[in-house]
């Protein structure tokens, strides 16, 4: 589904937060990437989801190979992938409804229309009510907005979902609710998974493998964690 | 035997290192108030007035030249003895509409190039930004002049002029505010949803950055106001005949060379005043909208 080669990425030029790194994640898997703040997992994330340019390396995705990133990545390759981000607030326009919020690429793409029922039973299915539905970003809490979030994430039926620390500021109940959500759609569509984190219980029980790497800011010699 | 005590706590107020917050919130109401009615009161009256007494711009009656300000004319009258009341208003009227139409010119140019250079980036970014440095290098009345001379005299030209002029802070801040918002995970999400530049332009950067224009075009509209006086002034701007402050304060040097002030008074009063008021509305939406800048003018 998604393979990532030889990817050093970064942000300032001359200081990679990533180095030379391969990861590959097949249709259906669920990948956990496991390691502490500041290694470089959340700028391989973004590159996995086209949101960052990798200064080396190449993106594969469903066998075509990605030719750009952001704007350049054709549509096809963008809504191929869904994202979840670590913070709600800052991931959500606050000036959308989160009605507006969720059917947002549906909008984005020309087919608000045609995915309107599917919105409506996303938003059903994480519980989120028609009163809540009216409200605006700073209205609602972290818990409810990320779960707006990920309904938005899955409105376009991506084949591969990438949480970046989806559940990382919220607490124990709405993230085993956001995470039986994941897994009703991975289910239903036999899609694949990359989730970053850095709780190793959470992931562990998530995904199907782990991979983990240490804080040396070196992914290169990361290790792989093979969960039962 | 006396006991010496220690020196007594300093027990009086510190002095303060500003106006406490509740004297500082009555002024600043008082300045809103009395802006908001001068404001009111002259867009009222430049609606109003045409309505009720129509002014022939040309007719003047030379019986009643230089009359000083009376019951019959309370502004006077000029040098060929037309109401300077009525005059004023109609100059206002004028000065306050291409004031308010070449900001609005202005705001919204800013805007689409703020818009653009910030959400392009790279050598969009840095062409258009070398645009606005060269249009801010020349001196703005200069261009402004330069800009009506190509025209005949008129009400358009004066908007063009002014609004060519202007809107460079404007796409300054637009595209300040532009480059912080680009790199919001709100954005990338939008980009992730298959939205293109076009639409992430268009419905998540531009409505946030809205207030921003929308402040610096009222900010905008006292300045541009002046403009237009000052072009009239020179001659370059509204045709001498037709009433504007500008040409009138023009027409009014001959007559307060001899003594008669109210022809330059009344007309400079009316720049002025409406300019101030607008002035303090925009302040104190300043302040609203940035309550940061608020407690840095504090200190």
């Amino acid at each position: 589904m998604l393979e990532l080669t030889g990817i050093t990425a970064g942000y300032d030029r001359g200081r990679p937060v990533v180095r030379d790194m391969s990861l590959a994640v097949a249709d259906g898997e669920a990948l956990g990437l496991l390691g502490p703040s500041g290694c470089g997992k959340s700028t391989l994330a973004r590159v996995a989801a086209l949101l960052h340019t990798p200064w080396a390396g190449s993106v594969r995705l469903a066998g075509e190979t990605v030719t750009g990133h952001r704007f350049r990545a054709p549509r096809h390759q963008r809504t191929a992938i869904g994202v979840v981000f670590q913070q709600p607030r800052l991931a959500a326009d606050p000036r959308l409804r989160l009605r507006d919020l969720i059917a947002e690429p549906a909008r984005a793409t020309g087919r608000g229309r045609e995915l309107a029922d599917r919105a409506a039973a996303l938003a059903d299915a994480a519980g989120l009510g028609a009163e809540l539905l009216r409200r605006r970003p700073h209205e609602v809490s972290d818990g409810q907005l990320q779960r707006a979030c990920l309904a938005r994430a899955l409105l376009l039926r991506p084949r591969l979902l990438i949480c970046d620390e989806m559940t990382a500021m919220l607490d124990a109940s709405t993230t085993a609710a956001l995470v039986a959500l994941v897994e009703d759609y991975r289910k239903e569509q036999g899609a694949a998974l990359l989730a970053v984190g850095h709780d190793r219980v959470l992931l562990g029980r998530w995904c199907d493998s782990v991979r983990e790497w240490d804080g040396d800011g070196n992914p290169a010699g990361a290790e792989l964690l093979t969960q039962e | 035997m006396a006991t010496t005590h220690p020196p007594t706590p300093a027990t009086e107020p510190e002095q303060p290192w500003h106006t406490p917050a509740h004297e500082r919130r009555g002024t600043r109401k008082v300045r809103v108030t009395t802006s908001a009615a001068l404001v009111a009161t002259a867009v009222a009256a430049v609606l109003l007035v045409p309505l009720l007494f129509p002014l022939d711009q040309q007719a003047i009656d030379l019986t009643s030249r230089l009359l000083p300000p009376s019951w019959d004319h309370p502004f006077g009258t000029d040098d060929v003895g037309r109401d300077l009341l009525l005059r004023s208003v109609y100059g206002l009227r004028v000065s306050l509409t291409v004031g308010i139409v070449a900001a609005l010119v202005a705001a919204a140019l800013g805007l689409a190039v703020g818009c653009v250079a910030g959400a392009a980036g790279g050598r969009t970014d840095r062409l258009l930004m070398r645009l606005v440095d060269t249009f801010a290098a020349v001196p703005h009345l200069l261009m402004g002049i330069f800009i009506v001379a190509m025209f005949r005299p008129g009400v358009w030209p004066v908007v063009v002029s002014v609004g060519l002029t202007h809107w460079v802070s404007t796409a300054r801040i637009v595209r300040a505010e532009v480059l912080s918002l680009r790199t919001r995970p709100y954005i990338d999400a939008a980009i992730s949803g298959g939205a293109g530049r076009r639409r992430v332009v268009l419905r998540h950067l531009m409505p946030a950055v809205l207030p921003q224009a929308g402040l610096a075009a009222v900010l905008m509209v006292p300045h541009a106001l002046w403009h237009e006086s000052a072009l009239s002034f020179l001659g370059l701007g509204i045709p001498a005949h037709q009433a504007s402050l500008g040409t009138m304060i023009n027409a009014a040097r001959g007559p307060l060379a001899a003594g008669d002030w109210w022809p330059t008074l009344f007309p400079g009063l009316f720049i002025i005043i409406p300019t101030l008021a607008i002035a303090g509305l925009a302040g104190a939406w300043r302040e609203r909208i940035n309550p940061r800048r608020r407690s840095e003018l504090v200190l």
